[in-house]
C-alpha cells in the first residue's frame, strides 16, 4: 500500500463507521429473514416487520454516510471540560482501561467486590496517569470497602463479599 | 384548576415527611456537586444512580432524580462561569457571557445570577407543569395506539432532525440506538430476535446497562484519550452577591427567561441547549446596551440561565403528561419509570396520583433548598473544580462498574458494559450524536409496540395510522420538520439574488 492510500484512509477512517453500520444493518436483515413464525391474524405485522425496516434503514444510512464522507462531510469529534481535541488519540490509555474492565469482570467472582472493585479503581487512576503510592491504592481501597458496604448492607443491593468477608463474619 | 390546588397540597403534606426531604436535599446537592464536576452530567448521573434506587420507594426515588436534575443544571452554570470550559451544550451560554465576569473580578455577581435565575426559572416551570399537565393529561388520556405511535416516531424525527450538524450521522444514531432496543425475545410473540442464541440475551440488553455505557463509560473513555494534561485556571470566588444596580438589569430577564424555556423544554428537540440560547438572543435584542454582550452582560447570565431550569421543568412535563422524553435526562427518567413498573403517560394522574404530586411539590421545595443551600455555598463547590482527574473518571467507571453488576449479578455484563462504552467512544470520536441513540433504546420498543396494536386493532388495515386528526397533525410536522433544510434553501434562493446571500451567510457566525 503506498503512502497515500494509508494517508487518504486516515484522513476517511470514519468509512469504518459506514461498514460497520452497513454490517449491523445485514445482520440485523439476515436475522429477521431467518426468524420463523410470520404474522398471524391476531398480530398482522409479525415479530421481524421492524427490525427488518431498522436493518434496511442502517445499510441505506451507511450508504448514505459513505457518500457524505467521500465528498468531504466529517462528524465533528465531541468535547467537553477535560477534552483536549488538538492532542492525538491516547489509545494505549483506552486500551489500558478496557483491560482494567475485563480483568474486573474476571475477578469479581473470585475475589468479591471489595478487592475486585480495589483493583478496579485503582487500576483505572494507574491508566488514567496517576501514579501516587500508597495514596492511590488507599483511595481505591476505601471507595470500593464504603460502596460495598454501602449496597450490600444499607440499599440491599446483592454485592459478593469474596473470601476476605469471611474474615469479618 | 381547583382540583389541581387541593392535589398539590396533597403532595405538598406527603413531600414535607423527613424522609422525602431528605431525598430532595441529597437530590439537589448531589445533583450540584455532579453539574460542577466536569464530565459528568444531569443524564449520566441519573444512569449512573438507577441501581442505587432499587432499594427506594418510587416516589422517593424520583425526588431525587428531580433534585439532581435542577441541581445539576445549577451547578453546570458554576463550572461555565469560573472554567470556561462548558462541558454540555445547555451551558455555552453561561460561558460566553459568565466567563468574562469571572475575569473581571464579578464572578460572585454572575454567580447570584444564575443562582437566582435557576430559582425562579424552577419556580415558574413548576407552576407550568401544575397548570398545564393535568390539562395536557386530561385531554391526552383519549389518546389511541396510532396516536401514540405517531407521537413516538415525531420524538425520533425531531431530536435527530434538528438537533446535531449532520442529519445523516443522527439517524444512524438513532438507527443503532433502535437496533440495541431490538435485541431479545419479541414481547407479543416471544420469537427471539438478535440473540444470536445466547440465552443471556434473551432478556435483552437492560436499559441501565446501556445507558450508563454510553453515558458513563463512553465518556469516560472518550475523556481518557483526549484528556486535558494542563491543569485549567479556576477563578477564585467569593460569595454571590448582586447590588441594585445589578438588580435593575436582572430582573427582566429572570422573568422573561422562565416562559421561552418552558416552551422549547416541552417540545422535542427544544430542551435546554434551544432555550438558553433563544433566550440570550432576545435579552441582546432587548438590551439597551447590546454593546456588553460577548464581555459579560449580566442580562446574559440572568436570563438564559432562567431559561435552563424552566426547560428542566418543561422537559419533566412532557415526560410526565405523555411519557415523551425530550432529552437525554428525561430518556434516562423514563427507564427509571418502567424499572418500576410504571408507565409516564396521560393516565399516570389517574393511575398514580400520589406519586405525581408528591414529585411536583418536591420540585418547588427542592428549588428552595437550591437556592439556600447554593448562594453560601458556592466558594465549596468551586473548589471541587480541582480533584485530580484520574480519581474523577476511575470513580465515574467505578460507579459505572458497581450499576452494570447490580443490575443482574452477572460478572458478564461488564463486558456487555464495555462493549456498549465502546460504542459510546466511537460515537463521540465521529460526531454521532448521543440523544437519538438512547432515545431509541427506550422509546423503540415501544413505538413497535404501539404500531403493531394498531394495526391488531384495525385488522391490518394501514390506514388506522392515520385515522385520527391528531396523527395526521404529526405527521404533517414531522414532514415539514424533514423537509425544512430544503424549503429554507429554496425560499432563500428566491428571495435574495447570489450576492447578497453570500454576505448573508459570512455574517452569519457572528451570530451564534
Amino acid at each position: 500500500m503506498t503512502v497515500l492510500t494509508k494517508d487518504w484512509l486516515r484522513e476517511r477512517s470514519e468509512l469504518g463507521v459506514s461498514v460497520l453500520l452497513g454490517l449491523v444493518g445485514l445482520v440485523v436483515v439476515v436475522d429477521s429473514v431467518l426468524g420463523s413464525e410470520a404474522s398471524t391474524s391476531s398480530d398482522p405485522l409479525g415479530p421481524h416487520a421492524v427490525p427488518l425496516l431498522v436493518g434496511a434503514l442502517l445499510v441505506v444510512l451507511a450508504v448514505l454516510l459513505a457518500r457524505d464522507v467521500l465528498s468531504g462531510g466529517h462528524g465533528e469529534a465531541e468535547g467537553g471540560e477535560d477534552v483536549d481535541l488538538t492532542v492525538p488519540a491516547d489509545k494505549r490509555t483506552v486500551l489500558l482501561l478496557a483491560g482494567v474492565l475485563v480483568a474486573t469482570a474476571a475477578l469479581i467472582p473470585l475475589l468479591g467486590w471489595p478487592l475486585a472493585g480495589t483493583g478496579l479503581f485503582w487500576g483505572a487512576t494507574y491508566a488514567l496517569g496517576s501514579r501516587s503510592v500508597p495514596r492511590d491504592p488507599l483511595i481505591a481501597a476505601g471507595v470500593s470497602l464504603v460502596t460495598w458496604i454501602v449496597f450490600d448492607a444499607l440499599l440491599g443491593v446483592d454485592l459478593p463479599g469474596g473470601p476476605l468477608m469471611g474474615v469479618f463474619g | 384548576m381547583l382540583d389541581s390546588f387541593d392535589s398539590l397540597m396533597g403532595g405538598f403534606s406527603a413531600a414535607l415527611t423527613p424522609g422525602n426531604l431528605l431525598f430532595a436535599a441529597i437530590g439537589v446537592l448531589l445533583g450540584t456537586a455532579i453539574g460542577v464536576l466536569p464530565g459528568i452530567g444531569p443524564a449520566m448521573a441519573v444512569a449512573l444512580l438507577l441501581p442505587v434506587t432499587y432499594a427506594f420507594d418510587p416516589t422517593g426515588a424520583f425526588i431525587l432524580f428531580a433534585g439532581i436534575y435542577f441541581g445539576a443544571m445549577f451547578g453546570g452554570s458554576t463550572t461555565s462561569i469560573l472554567l470556561n470550559t462548558p462541558g454540555e451544550s445547555a451551558s455555552v451560554i453561561a460561558a460566553i457571557e459568565g466567563n468574562p465576569m469571572a475575569r473581571q473580578g464579578r464572578g460572585a455577581q454572575a454567580l447570584a445570577a444564575a443562582a437566582i435565575g435557576h430559582f425562579i426559572g424552577g419556580i415558574v416551570g413548576a407552576i407550568g407543569i401544575v397548570l398545564l399537565a393535568p390539562l395536557v393529561a386530561s385531554v391526552a388520556v383519549d389518546i389511541g395506539a396510532p396516536d401514540y405511535f405517531a407521537i413516538m416516531v415525531l420524538a425520533f424525527v425531531a431530536v435527530t432532525a434538528v438537533l446535531g450538524t449532520s442529519r445523516v450521522r443522527g439517524f444512524a444514531a438513532l438507527a443503532i440506538g433502535l437496533t440495541i432496543g431490538l435485541v431479545g425475545l419479541d414481547p407479543i410473540s416471544g420469537q427471539p430476535r438478535l440473540t444470536f442464541g445466547v440465552p443471556q440475551l434473551a432478556d435483552g440488553i437492560d436499559v441501565i446497562i446501556v445507558a450508563v455505557g454510553l453515558f458513563a463509560v463512553g465518556e469516560a473513555l472518550w475523556v481518557a484519550a483526549h484528556l486535558r494534561r494542563k491543569k485549567d485556571e479556576v477563578i477564585p470566588v467569593g460569595r454571590p452577591w448582586l447590588s441594585r444596580e445589578d438588580l435593575r438589569h436582572t430582573w427582566k430577564p429572570w422573568l422573561r427567561g422562565p416562559f421561552i424555556g418552558f416552551t422549547f423544554g416541552s417540545i422535542p428537540a427544544g430542551g435546554a441547549e434551544m432555550s438558553t440560547f433563544m433566550s440570550y438572543v432576545t435579552e441582546r435584542k432587548l438590551s439597551r446596551r447590546p454593546e456588553l454582550f460577548g464581555k459579560g452582560a449580566i442580562e446574559g447570565v440572568a436570563g438564559p440561565e432562567a431559561a435552563a431550569s424552566a426547560s428542566s421543568a418543561g422537559t419533566l412535563s412532557t415526560m410526565l403528561t405523555l411519557g415523551l422524553p425530550t432529552t437525554a435526562i428525561a430518556a434516562v427518567m423514563l427507564a427509571a419509570f418502567q424499572q418500576f413498573g410504571i408507565q409516564p403517560g396521560p393516565l399516570l394522574f389517574v393511575n398514580e396520583p400520589d406519586l405525581v404530586w408528591t414529585l411536583i411539590a418536591s420540585l418547588f421545595i427542592g428549588l428552595v433548598l437550591l437556592l439556600v443551600l447554593n448562594l453560601p455555598l458556592a466558594p465549596v463547590w468551586a473548589k471541587l473544580l480541582q480533584i485530580p482527574r484520574p480519581y474523577l473518571y476511575a470513580g465515574i467507571l467505578f460507579f459505572a462498574c458497581v450499576g452494570a453488576y447490580a443490575v443482574s449479578g452477572q460478572p458478564v455484563d461488564l463486558i456487555v458494559l464495555l462493549v456498549i462504552g465502546g460504542i459510546g467512544f466511537l460515537m463521540r470520536r465521529y460526531g454521532l450524536p448521543v440523544l437519538p441513540a438512547i432515545i431509541g433504546v427506550i422509546l423503540g420498543p415501544d413505538a413497535e409496540l404501539q404500531l403493531r396494536r394498531a394495526l391488531q386493532i384495525a385488522d391490518g388495515d394501514w390506514s388506522t395510522l392515520v385515522s385520527t386528526p391528531l396523527s395526521i397533525i404529526v405527521y404533517a410536522v414531522i414532514a415539514a420538520l424533514l423537509l425544512l433544510p430544503a424549503i429554507r434553501r429554496v425560499l432563500a434562493s428566491r428571495r435574495t439574488p447570489p450576492a447578497v446571500q453570500e454576505a448573508e451567510q459570512e455574517k452569519e457566525p457572528t451570530d451564534h
